[in-house]
Formats: structure tokens, sequence, C-alpha cells
């Protein structure tokens, strides 16, 4: 999995692209989510337009990005959700969850 | 390959979270070439994905000495994967639901979940001396993606 990072309005916007499943991507979220609240960075967009694959392992790190960040007293959001992701996420009902956006700037503005 | 015919493909790879993938693949061409599309065969290689996952991670914990089996036997519409594992097995009735609110936040126990979402029955077998037999079935015939998967 790949990752490209950039600051909008105050808002982390951290770009996933490939794979999150166990093994390689799902650790690899957790450190990067780690990594951008250490740095006191608490509003975080994932864009997820090139996420290809993910399995319950990427889906479970998403949900502890989530509690992590939250947590902190900071809000973790989600842009551009791929129709398998947005399906997974339905089945599993963390739909209702994670607050979705298709736009980046009402993403940002939303913070 | 037409509808209609038979196929075993069988492979049986070590405890590597890196070799999860080839058994996909295997499971994903195999849905493909019996006329399943792209989006049904990806759904059936999640289910593979996650019961290999389970078979490295929970049952041969991650000893890479320890080997995963994967056999796909397709007899026309009907497509049976048996996963096997050379672990202590675990009991099934303990799997907690992850639609429970009170799970809906946990970060892992979704696997078992994924594969019964995706095929149409999955069941459990273990061997007195060691070792888990998954087996899933899926009638290709039965449409593709979440929603069709599930009746």
């Amino acid at each position: 999995m790949k990752a490209t990072t950039r600051s909008v309005d105050g808002v982390e916007i951290i770009s996933l692209e490939g794979k999150i499943t166990i093994g390689s991507g799902d650790t690899q979220l957790r450190e990067i989510i780690s990594n951008a609240i250490n740095s006191g960075k608490n509003k975080i967009l994932l864009e997820l337009s090139k996420v290809t694959t993910i399995d319950s392992s990427g889906i479970g790190e998403l949900v502890g990005s989530y509690t992590t960040v939250t947590n902190r007293g900071g809000k973790l959001k989600l842009l551009h959700l791929p129709a398998k992701l947005n399906e997974l996420l339905h089945v599993t009902q963390l739909i209702t969850v994670f607050e979705v956006y298709d736009n980046e700037q009402e993403a940002v503005s939303s913070f | 390959m037409q509808r209609g015919d038979s196929e075993r493909i069988e492979i049986t790879i070590s405890s590597r979270f890196e070799n999860i993938e080839l058994v996909q693949v295997i499971a994903e061409h195999l849905c493909e070439n019996a006329g399943v599309d792209e989006d049904g065969s990806h759904w059936i290689g999640m289910a593979v994905r996650e019961a290999v996952a389970n078979a490295i991670k929970h049952g041969n914990k991650l000893d890479v000495h320890k080997k995963v089996n994967a056999t796909f036997d397709l007899n026309g519409a009907e497509l049976e994967i048996t996963i096997s594992d050379e672990g202590a097995g675990f009991d099934p009735e303990k799997v907690s639901d992850p639609l429970n609110p009170q799970n809906l936040m946990k970060t892992s126990g979704r696997g078992i979940f994924y594969m019964k979402t995706f095929m149409d029955q999955v069941t459990y077998s273990f061997q007195p001396g060691g070792g888990t037999s998954l087996v899933m079935t899926k009638n290709l015939t039965g449409g593709s993606g979440i929603a069709s998967t599930k009746a």
C-alpha cells in the first residue's frame, strides 16, 4: 500500500493506494494514523479512491484508526469510497459509524 | 472452460501471509473461467482470502513449517472449496456476531462473517489429532455481488 499526505485548511488528507490487507497494508495504516496523531494532526480525511482490495483486517484497521483518532479528541472521515469498500461498509453496518464524502471540499469544510 | 464442466485444483502453501494471494487468485480465475462475472469472482476470492488468513493466523499460528491446503472442486455450477490447516481448532459457537452493536467497533472478528456473507454455506470439521477443515460451497448460477450472495 502507498500513502501520500497533504494538508488542506488544517485537515490532513491521507490518500491510500493499493491493498489494505492482513500482514501488509493493515499495519501500515495503523502506523500512518499513529504518526499523524502523534504530530498533532487530529483532523484526518482518508482518501480511498485508489484502494483496490480491503479484507477484514483492513476493515478492522479502519475501525481501529477511527477509535484512535476519536479517543484523542480528533475526527476521522472517509472520502471517495470505491464501490466494493462501500458495499463492505454496508454489509458490516460500519457505514453507520463513518462519515463518508464524495466531494473533497465538502469533506474538508465539515471538520 | 464452460459452465457444466468439472474441475479440481489443489494447492498447498506454507503459513505466510504473502501466500494468501496465490490461493485467492486461483479462486478468482476458476470462477471467471466458469463464467462468473468480475464482482462475483471477487467476492468468492475474498471469502477464500479470509479462510486462508484464518488458517495461517489462528490455525497454524504463523508457524511457517505448518501447511495450509486449499482444494477447489467445481462440478457443473457447484463450487466446493476446502481450506485445511494443522491447528488445534476452535469452537465456532464462541465466534461473536460482528453486527451485534457491542461488537461493531471491534478491530477483529469479521473474517467468518465475510465468508458466510459471500458463500452459500460454510462448515467446519475438526480432526482428533489436530487440524481444521473449512468447507465453503457456492452455486455459481446464484448471481454475483454481496446482495445476491445471501439468501
